[in-house]
């Protein structure tokens, strides 16, 4: 029978359709719980870190290191990361329009932009959209390594070091959870004293062997440290965003298909009812 | 009761310890030093080495780093390792190895030799095995 063989063969492109995107979204689960782990496995260094160079940056150091000094802004820099893959739903444009939204603020101050973009997608973006970019790493894969990463910090901090630029952001995206990832733009450069803390007074460390080599050290390591934890998060991100675009796109492929086979189904009774009202009108005509 | 501090010991890839000591020793850039409560703030660079800590109720423990840094606030120790092992975890065997091999480039350089690499890795295996020297001897004792 002829009927619907349009409909049948769309319902056979969507379910193979909907098979791509099953498997798309069970590989990008069990990679999600691998960059889950990678994520949790660098947090505590991160987070120490962070709390030593807070300390570092509440005291009062006989040595000013150029990462500690509030300077005039008149050129920023942004390190911007992004996936090298796209199909994970809103998190790159959800990044880029938190990144732009930032550099507005900057743009209409006077500011000048210069931009470190790491991923494939942040480098097609800002092509298309335009910007000054300093340094762009891509293909940096699953299981990022801290090599790949540090040339392009470092012509960020040479940047910064050389007054190229005064300011240095991280942008990149926070993992809440599988079902929730945030664009969070974070201030890398200079260090931020945070007012919480307890102790107000005039302190300063013991330095050994020397303060300034120690600072130069430690706050390189700092950043380094921060850049390739949001990097192995971002790809936390990527893979919880995959997953559950690739679960919409599925569901939405089974009820285009549920849809598609009812129209079917519609017309092949159609189809029949028709048949056999022919065939007992015609044998009513020939017994009468 | 002795006076404790909060320490923590984390390597990038983990954290290893975290708690109160009632003392730490450490392998800093200018020698071994000991950190107990109501130490001044401080922050240094740690070469490979052990660091021994003394829990809370006396109880003690080595740990293996090679290299990181060392921060002393008022209430808490903490120390940012590059790589830190459980003492009962470093493979003597493969230090050992390590060290031969180390002092073997060094003694026969080649064309293409690199110093820097190979003095640290000679530097790290030595501390290894001194860790695991430290480690028995303590067991030993008690």
């Amino acid at each position: 029978m002829a009927v619907g063989k349009e409909i049948r063969t769309k319902i056979n492109s969507i379910r193979s359709t909907q098979k791509i995107t099953s498997a798309m979204e069970m590989v990008a689960a069990s990679k999600m719980r691998k960059a889950q782990e990678r994520m949790e496995v660098g947090k505590p260094y991160s987070r120490r870190m962070r709390d030593v160079v807070g300390h570092i940056a509440n005291s009062a150091p006989e040595y000013q290191h150029a990462y500690m000094v509030e300077r005039e802004v008149r050129r920023v820099g942004f390190i911007v990361v992004s996936t090298d893959r796209g199909l994970c739903g809103g998190l790159n444009i959800n990044l880029f329009k938190a990144t732009v939204r930032a550099m507005k603020e900057w743009a209409d101050r006077d500011v000048k932009i210069e931009l470190c973009l790491i991923g494939a997608k942040a480098a097609a973006f800002f092509k298309a959209y335009g910007g000054n970019v300093k340094a762009a790493v891509r293909d940096i894969g699953e299981d990022p390594s801290l090599a790949d990463l540090i040339g392009s910090v470092k012509t960020m901090l040479d940047a910064y070091e050389a007054e190229e630029i005064d300011r240095l952001f991280l942008v990149s995206n926070e993992f809440v959870n599988p079902m929730t990832q945030l664009p969070r733009v974070e201030q890398l450069l200079p260090l931020e004293a945070d007012d919480s803390k307890e102790m107000k007074h005039h302190w300063d460390y013991i330095y050994e062997p020397d303060a300034k080599e120690l600072l130069e050290r430690l706050l390189v390591r700092y950043i380094e440290s921060q850049v390739y934890q949001s990097v192995v998060e971002n790809g936390a991100c990527e893979q919880a965003a995959r997953m559950l675009a690739m679960k919409n796109a599925t569901d939405n492929a089974g009820e285009l298909i549920d849809d598609l086979q009812l129209v079917y189904n519609k017309a092949r009774q159609a189809a029949i009812t028709q048949e056999l009202s022919e065939i007992v009108s015609g044998a009513a005509a020939i017994s009468s | 009761m002795t006076m404790t501090i909060h320490c923590d010991i984390v390597s990038a890839e983990e954290e290893i310890f975290s708690g109160l000591v009632e003392m730490l020793v450490a392998t800093a850039d200018l020698g071994e030093m000991g950190v107990t409560y109501g130490h001044a703030p401080l922050l240094s660079s740690l070469i490979p080495g052990p660091v021994r800590i003394v829990k809370q109720g006396g109880e003690e423990e080595v740990y293996y780093v090679s290299g990181g840094f060392i921060e002393v606030q008022p209430g808490v120790v903490t120390i940012l390792a590059d790589a830190a092992l459980r003492a009962h975890d470093v493979d003597e065997a493969a230090a050992e190895e390590a060290r031969k091999e180390a002092v073997h480039a060094l003694t026969n350089q080649t064309g293409d030799f690199d110093y820097g690499r190979a003095s640290a890795q000679l530097a790290e295996a030595a501390a290894q095995l001194a860790t695991l020297r430290k480690m028995r001897n303590r067991a030993g004792r008690g």
